[in-house]
């Protein structure tokens, strides 16, 4: 067994019954969908106990509901492990990984903005890209946006 | 008793907007609040809108300077989706350009760090020594910023064999320059007073605000890209990756200088390969992008860019998400800028690099008659006889 399925493989180990879906799109780029009340969990186990670095993280509008990737790179052999939250659309929330990394600061802000996600524990939830006085509930994008 | 300095968002140094509030007391800057978004294009909306092809084009627009990095990453991420693999020929092309990319980036900053810290005639000698890789640029694809030269499944342009000699000429010229820059930086004990112990950004922050490219290389954390996941030919080329360890703004500028020697190395070795493979077969035709997801990522200048892409299997992206290396290292500024006095400020923000874009159009008109004395075409002209000008003369 090589170097680059060793982490993976500990990660599932780690991970095992809080994997929901486990998606391999090829050798360096792994999709794990997990559910949003683990969440602060999960990274604790890929950022602390096997030092993965947070690249960044994605809000998609989906049909049904509101999805975020947190993409996280191991760059000791260049795997992305993406962790995938689905919300609920009616009220999108999620606990805010601020109190795990810094990093995390300004994607949720951005995200919060652009997608409508409440990040819950975030200390400074504000407007990043757009200005102060935008419209409260207007999120860009989101698809029935007008 | 606290005051504000609010540097921005329109400054006399920098290019782009961005606005920095320090709060200081007496000298000592004790906190700092950083607001972006005064150059927000909406991008990433942007690119839902286009087709495939299109999204090429519009992402080498994000940055003037490392235009050529959306377009690396991007390109990427959507041959990460499809799972093609791309012929060896247009692999050491787009390893080429990213890599004179990477050189004139390198030396635009050092100007501008030089220029920060009040040292104009760095700035003026590393400026003068950018010309030259601009023009090569121009030479390759006809133009010094936004080159055009990739596109999904390969590049639009070859590097013909006959222009070969001058890269390899322009990178031999180059190393005795980077030399001069190295004992300028290395040697001059004004330059050590002034940048060493400024701006240190310790390995835990810079781990914890997951920095990434020269800053975190500069902090002790051994990352790229280019070496950790390999693409394009950085697999098959033989280079170092510098790491130093006190995380302060001359650490910083060590690291771009000795980056530049390894850029001129990567370089060399992609000709010399070029040289032997035939020539023309630089792409594989794409018809189709099935749904699916992809994520491509590539070493820019300033470090790691990232771009993820979902496809519902038309010919349009749904969701296109981009991160420059700059939003991460910004951010960092937080811890690094403070603690320090108001003069060192300027030096530590600039000093990871934040990409202005230094694609600005000027117009210039007569004030008596208030025409333009030169129009769009005239520049055009004026563009076009230049290009011929090198490619005779170099």
């Amino acid at each position: 067994m090589n170097m680059k399925e060793k982490i993976i493989d500990e990660v599932k180990n780690k991970l095992k019954d809080k994997i929901v879906d486990f998606f391999r799109k090829n050798d360096k780029r792994y999709y794990i969908e997990i559910n949003k009340q683990n969440i602060i969990e999960c990274v604790k186990v890929l950022f602390e106990d096997f030092g993965f670095r947070f690249s960044t993280a994605t809000g998609i509008d989906c049909e049904n509901n509101i999805e975020i990737l947190y993409h996280f790179s191991y760059d000791k052999t260049g795997e992305i492990v993406s962790l995938k939250v689905k919300l609920d659309k009616n009220q999108p929330e999620i606990e805010s990984l601020t109190k795990v990394f810094s990093a995390a600061e300004w994607i949720e802000r951005e995200i919060w903005e652009m997608v409508g996600v409440n990040f819950i524990g975030h200390p400074n939830l504000k407007h990043l890209l757009l200005p102060e006085d935008w419209p409260e509930g207007k999120y860009p994008l989101r698809e029935d946006v007008i | 008793m606290k005051k504000i300095i609010p540097i921005g968002p329109y400054h006399p140094l920098q290019e782009e907007p961005e606005f920095f509030k320090l709060y200081v007391d007496g000298e000592k800057v004790v906190d700092i609040e950083i607001e972006i978004g005064y150059n927000h294009r909406g991008v990433e909306q942007l690119s839902t809108t286009k087709h495939y092809d299109q999204v090429t084009f519009l992402v080498e627009r994000i940055c003037g300077i490392c235009s050529t990095s959306h377009p690396f990453a991007y390109v990427n991420a959507v041959e990460d989706l499809l799972g093609i693999d791309i012929p060896t020929r247009a692999k050491y092309i787009r390893s080429t350009i990213g890599e004179l990319e990477r050189l004139h980036s390198h030396l635009l900053w050092l100007g501008l760090a030089g220029h920060f810290i009040g040292y104009n005639t760095i700035w003026m000698w590393s400026w003068k020594y950018r010309e030259n890789v601009c023009d090569i640029l121009e030479v390759i694809s006809g133009n010094r910023q936004h080159y055009s030269m990739f596109k999904v499944g390969g590049v639009r342009k070859d590097i013909p064999k006959e222009i070969i000699p001058q890269i390899e000429k322009m990178c031999d010229d180059l190393v005795p320059v980077v030399d001069m820059f190295k004992g300028a930086v290395m040697d001059d004990p004004v330059i050590h007073a002034r940048l060493k112990g400024v701006g240190v950004l310790t390995k835990e922050d810079a781990i914890k605000y997951c920095v990434v490219g020269p800053t975190a290389r500069a902090s002790g954390i051994d990352i790229d890209v280019r070496r950790d996941d390999p693409y394009a030919a950085y697999g098959e080329v033989q280079f170092n990756v510098p790491v130093l360890y006190n995380g302060d703004v001359f650490d910083k500028a060590v690291i771009r200088i000795l980056e530049m020697y390894e850029s001129i190395r990567i370089i060399k070795q992609c000709l010399d390969k070029l040289k032997k493979e035939p020539e023309g077969n630089i792409e594989v035709k794409v018809d189709f992008i099935p749904p699916g997801e992809g994520i491509g990522r590539h070493e820019a200048p300033r470090g790691e860019v990232f771009h993820y892409i979902r496809s519902d299997g038309s010919n349009r992206p749904v969701r296109h998400k981009i991160r420059a290396p700059s939003y991460v290292n910004i951010a960092s500024n937080k811890v690094a800028a403070v603690g320090q006095t108001i003069s060192d400020a300027a030096i530590t923000l600039a000093s990871v690099d934040p990409c202005y874009c230094c694609t600005e159009r000027t117009v210039a008109i007569d004030v008596n008659t208030k025409k333009e004395i030169l129009t769009w075409n005239d520049l055009i002209k004026l563009s076009q006889q230049k290009t011929e000008w090198i490619k005779k003369h170099i």
